[in-house]
This record gives structure tokens, C-alpha cells and sequence, in this order.
């Protein structure tokens, strides 16, 4: 049984990530999953300085899932560089680096100090973030500003870069067709869905930046929809995530269209998730006579 | 390293201690590892929640292998696990968090104080300071409970390992007022001080530890969602840039939830 895929020439012996911001860089979850099982682990969105993200309340459970509006806290790169890849050299798996900027030129910084890090194997460039003020989430809803940026990282980028793109836009199609059509090697969705909710005997947002992510099981079709959308529009693999939390939800993201998906809140529930996704994927070829997962990839 | 797992729980019991107040008693694999101050993840089976709720160790049986939570019905979530009986199974994560530094109680006079459903973690906590030997032990332990009213609950329990004191607001037990008025009143006797409950109490603890020079060691609390410190959902400032997170933001969850009140910027 081949359960290996091909995302610009790296190989991961399996189709499953984690979805970056629920997984840190691997270390908080190694008690309870042995990361060589996973096909990536995706890192929690770094930047070329260190964010302080939003105030508290930063999460909030909604039904069938959750919002956060963490803010994208994170210590910088060069301390991610020193501390988190180093934690991650032991490990036999492939390492994705989520970017995160507000400008341009904070992308490429962060693009450009990670060039040479031997440990990283991709870049997934965060432009699809909702919960930060400052323009970022601009790059992912228009398509002529997806094109540019996607254009200067790849000029500048040794590794191959993934453009991760936001639902929360009105054509999907249309921005994966730009992240292609400016050199992106491959695209991964959905980011978040906005969303916000409100305590009604408070009479007050429940989160402090007002608004949030939505993710978890509730999103599920609306980014199983997606992922078919916009791997019918463009070439390149496509990586599926959205309220992924077991094995069968895997499954209908790769006939949907993905090469590969990503597990994200669901690891805050059943924090095995990724792991038992893996076995359950595997069991379900066996059952179903499957030789090869590209045999399913976009059967429907 | 840390023994961290998501396990069935047993129900051992379940009894309700005070109106809204329920105590439950479950049988857990992890019980010996408990440092007091530690809490659990309890997840609802509701298919329609997602998050582990965080809720205090209250007790510990190590002998049992058993775990006792006293919690407040606060929403769907608590509402559910209200239900359980003895023999049904729950889905627990733990233990999460630090727990408070008892060593730093040797030859002090501790106080625990708890505001509340602040107050079930510092049971466990007075009973680990009382059973401390030699050198370890507190020179004396003291309680102070504050609560709404005379509804009062484990207050009686406390008398076993600590001299207690007891605060209500509307003054029907005790000292009328919060904890901070039952301290000055009844002038008790504290040279470090153990503390959980709501913001402002904490915060009237810690300008009163830094009006005594005394340390004292705050529970914190906060909205979380994956309870193991990889999400940065539930983190609190602090003064100083801390190891971790490299920016004023130390995550309540693993840094946590107890801290030195001296380290926070409240
Ligand atoms: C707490 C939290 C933090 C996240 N942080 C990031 C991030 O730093 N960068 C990013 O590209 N996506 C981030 N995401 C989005 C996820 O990677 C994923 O795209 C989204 O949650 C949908 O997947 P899910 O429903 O499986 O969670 C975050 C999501 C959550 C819940």
C-alpha cells in the first residue's frame, strides 16, 4: 500500500498534516502523538519580529466548532529558527514553515532568514489570517495583490512555497488561479472563516478583537467545497483543511480534489487526532482495495 | 516526560454540594502524578462542543487512583457533566498545568486563599502543606474563604489541615466583606500566601502581599481552547518577556496556571 504523496518534489510518506496554529511546532503535542508518524508537521505562523497577538478573551466555542482571534503571537523567527527547528531535526517528518507579515517586505525577511535552514522542506505563506488589523488578510482576498506577493516570495524563496488562501472571499477559483499564475508550487485552504459572537447577558463581544475565526466541524462542507473548487481551477497540488477530525473527513477532502490535508482544532478535542488519522486512512485503503492514494485524489 | 494523556474517567460519585455547586469524584490513571493547583480538561459528550472544559483538582485519592473535581454548573458544557452518574465514563485530558510551590511554604506561616470557585484547589493544596515534614513543613497554615453568602461550601473540610476563616459579602458568616477584609480583621498570621479566584480578589491579594513584602503565588484563569500550550488561546501578561513566547505573554495553560503575582502585570 502507497499512502506517500508529491508536493513540488518532496515526499511525505503520508497525506496528513497539522494545520498550523493548533499543533505549535510539534513539541506540546509529542506527549501524546509520535510526530514520525505524520506526513508534515506546519508550524504556528512565525513573523520576522515577535507579535504580541490580541488581548484575552482570544477563543470561544461555537456550535459544531470554534473562534479564535489569537493575533498570530509568535516569538519571531530568529528564535523559531534557534529553538523550534532545532526541536524538530530529530524528527522523520517533512517541516512546513507557516510565514506570517504585515508588509511585503516582513514576509520576505522572514522568507529570506529561513532560506538556508536545512530543518524546513516548505514555506506555507500565511496571507489569509483574519484576526490581524494591519492589511495581511488584503493579500488573500485580492486576487491582483494574492498575484504580487506570491510573485516577490517566490523570487526570493530557496524552498517551495505553498500559498494558503482565505474562504472569505468571492471567488476561491479565481485566487487559486492567481497564486498559480504567479509561480505558487502549491495552495492550501481554508484559512478560517470570520465569524463573531456575542454574550447576550453580557450585552458584549465575547472575544476582545470583536471577530474571529471560525473553525472545527461546522466548517466542514463549506471548505470540502472549496478545496474541489479550486483543485478543478488550477494544476498544482491543492492541501485541504477545514474541520477535518477523523479519518473519513481526510478521505473527503482527497476525493474532493486534495494531495494532502491538514488537521487543525480537532487536535484540541482528541489530541491522538493526527495519529489516528494516519492508522485510519491506512485501514480504510486496506478495506477498500486501495493500492495507491492517488488512486481516490479527485475521484468524484 | 510530563504524563499528560486523554483517558476515560470513571464516575466514582456524584453529589450536588451547594445550589449550582456540584462534586464529583472520578477514577483516573493519573491521580499519583497530581500536583495541587492542577487541573483537568473535561470534555463534554455533546457532539456539538469541541473544547475540553478546564476544571480544578480539587482532591486527591491516591490510593483510589481517583481525582475529585467541585465545579459550578456554568453552561451546556457543566450542565451535561451534572448529569453523570456513578459507573457512566467521562473524557478527561490531564493533568494540565503547574500547581502551586509548596517548598516555598517550609517554615512559613502559609495562607490559602480562595474566592468562590477559586476555593476546591486549595483543599488539596492545605492538605499536601499540613502533611509537609521536617524542614518542609509550614511554620502554620491558615484558610480564608470568601464567598457570596452564607451558602457557603468545603469551607468545613479546610478545618482538618488550616485554621479557617471564612468572608461573605453580605456579612451572614464570618467577616462581611472579601477575603482581604477577613485577613486584616481577623490580622492573620502570613508569610506566603496560595490564592485562586476571580481577577479582582487576585488582584487585591497581590498589592496586599506587596504592601506586607510577602510573596504569593496566584491561580489565574482564562477562556482555553487546547489546554496543552500549543494554541496561545489563554495567555496573561506579564512584566518581563518570558522563555517561551519571547513578548509579555506567558500561557496559563502549561506557564500556569499558577504564578508568582510579582511576575504579572495585572
Ligand atoms: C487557534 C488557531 C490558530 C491558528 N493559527 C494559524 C496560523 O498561525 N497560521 C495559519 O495560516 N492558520 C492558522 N489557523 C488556521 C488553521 O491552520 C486552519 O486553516 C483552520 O483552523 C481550519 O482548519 P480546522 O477546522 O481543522 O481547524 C489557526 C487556527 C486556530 C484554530
Amino acid at each position: 500500500m502507497n499512502t506517500s504523496v508529491e508536493i513540488a518534489g518532496v515526499k511525505l510518506k503520508n497525506p496528513v498534516m497539522t494545520a498550523s496554529g493548533t499543533f505549535g511546532s510539534g513539541m506540546e503535542y509529542s506527549d501524546f502523538v509520535d510526530l514520525n508518524r505524520l506526513g508534515a508537521v506546519v508550524t504556528k505562523g512565525v513573523a520576522n519580529i515577535p507579535w504580541e497577538g490580541n488581548p484575552v478573551p482570544r477563543v470561544a466555542e461555537v456550535y459544531g466548532g470554534m473562534l479564535n482571534a489569537i493575533g498570530l503571537q509568535n516569538p519571531g523567527v530568529e528564535v523559531f529558527a534557534k529553538r523550534d527547528l532545532k526541536f524538530l531535526e530529530g524528527f522523520d517528518t517533512k517541516v512546513i514553515v507557516n510565514v506570517c507579515g504585515k508588509t511585503v517586505e516582513d514576509y520576505l525577511e522572514v522568507v529570506e532568514r529561513l532560506s538556508d535552514e536545512k530543518r524546513v522542506d516548505m514555506l506555507e505563506i500565511n496571507v489569509s489570517c483574519p484576526n490581524v488589523k494591519e492589511g495581511a488578510i488584503a493579500f488573500g482576498q485580492k486576487a491582483d495583490a494574492l498575484f504580487d506577493i506570491t510573485k516577490k516570495i517566490k523570487e526570493k524563496a530557496k524552498q517551495p512555497v505553498i500559498m494558503k488562501l482565505s474562504p472569505n472571499v468571492t471567488s476561491i477559483s479565481e485566487m487559486a488561479k492567481a497564486a498559480e499564475a504567479a509561480g505558487a508550487d502549491a495552495i492550501s485552504l481554508i484559512n478560517t472563516i470570520t465569524g463573531m459572537k456575542i454574550d447576550i447577558y453580557k450585552k458584549k463581544f465575547v472575544l476582545a478583537n470583536r471577530t474571529g475565526g471560525m473553525s472545527g466541524p461546522a466548517i466542514k462542507p463549506v471548505a470540502v467545497r472549496m478545496v474541489y473548487e479550486a483543485s478543478h481551477a488550477v494544476k498544482i497540488p491543492v492541501i485541504g483543511m477545514g474541520g477535518i477530525s477523523n479519518y473519513e473527513d481526510a478521505v473527503e477532502f482527497i476525493m474532493a480534489g486534495a494531495t494532502a490535508i491538514a488537521v487543525g482544532a480537532a487536535n484540541f478535542h482528541n489530541p491522538y487526532a493526527t495519529a489516528e488519522i494516519v492508522e485510519g486512512i491506512e485501514r480504510y485503503m486496506t478495506e477498500q482495495g486501495i493500492g495507491d492514494i492517488g488512486e481516490i485524489r479527485g475521484i468524484v | 516526560m510530563s504524563g499528560k494523556m486523554k483517558c476515560e474517567a470513571k464516575v466514582l460519585s456524584q453529589e450536588l454540594l451547594s445550589e449550582g455547586i456540584y462534586d464529583l469524584w472520578l477514577q483516573v490513571p493519573f491521580a499519583k502524578d497530581v500536583v495541587p493547583g492542577q487541573f483537568v480538561g473535561v470534555f463534554p459528550l455533546n457532539k456539538a462542543t469541541l473544547l475540553p472544559r478546564p476544571i480544578s483538582i480539587c482532591e486527591v485519592d491516591t490510593n483510589g487512583s481517583a481525582i475529585r473535581l467541585v465545579y459550578r454548573v456554568v453552561g451546556s458544557g457543566t450542565a451535561e457533566f451534572a448529569l453523570y452518574q456513578p459507573g457512566d465514563y467521562m473524557m478527561v485530558l490531564g493533568p494540565l498545568g503547574n500547581g502551586f510551590p509548596l517548598d516555598k511554604a517550609a517554615g512559613k506561616r502559609a495562607v490559602v486563599i480562595g474566592g468562590g470557585i477559586g476555593v476546591p484547589p486549595l483543599l488539596e493544596t492545605a492538605k499536601r502543606l499540613s502533611k509537609a515534614q521536617g524542614s518542609k513543613a509550614p511554620a502554620k497554615i491558615s484558610a480564608v474563604m470568601g464567598y457570596r453568602n452564607s451558602d457557603t461550601f468545603l469551607d468545613d473540610e479546610f478545618t482538618n489541615f488550616a485554621e479557617v476563616y471564612v468572608a461573605t459579602e453580605d456579612g451572614s458568616l464570618g467577616t462581611k466583606g472579601n477575603v482581604i477584609d477577613a485577613m486584616k480583621e481577623q490580622d492573620v498570621p502570613c508569610d506566603v500566601i496560595f490564592a485562586c479566584g476571580p481577577m479582582p480578589m487576585l488582584r487585591g491579594i497581590k498589592a496586599y502581599a506587596q504592601e506586607k513584602g510577602i510573596k504569593a503565588y496566584l491561580s489565574l484563569e482564562e477562556r482555553m481552547a487546547c489546554g496543552v500550550g500549543a494554541c496561545l488561546g489563554c495567555v496573561c501578561k506579564t512584566k518581563e518577556v518570558d522563555e517561551h513566547s519571547h513578548v509579555k505573554n506567558a500561557r496559563i495553560c502549561t506557564d500556569g496556571p499558577v504564578f508568582d503575582a510579582d511576575d504579572l502585570d495585572m
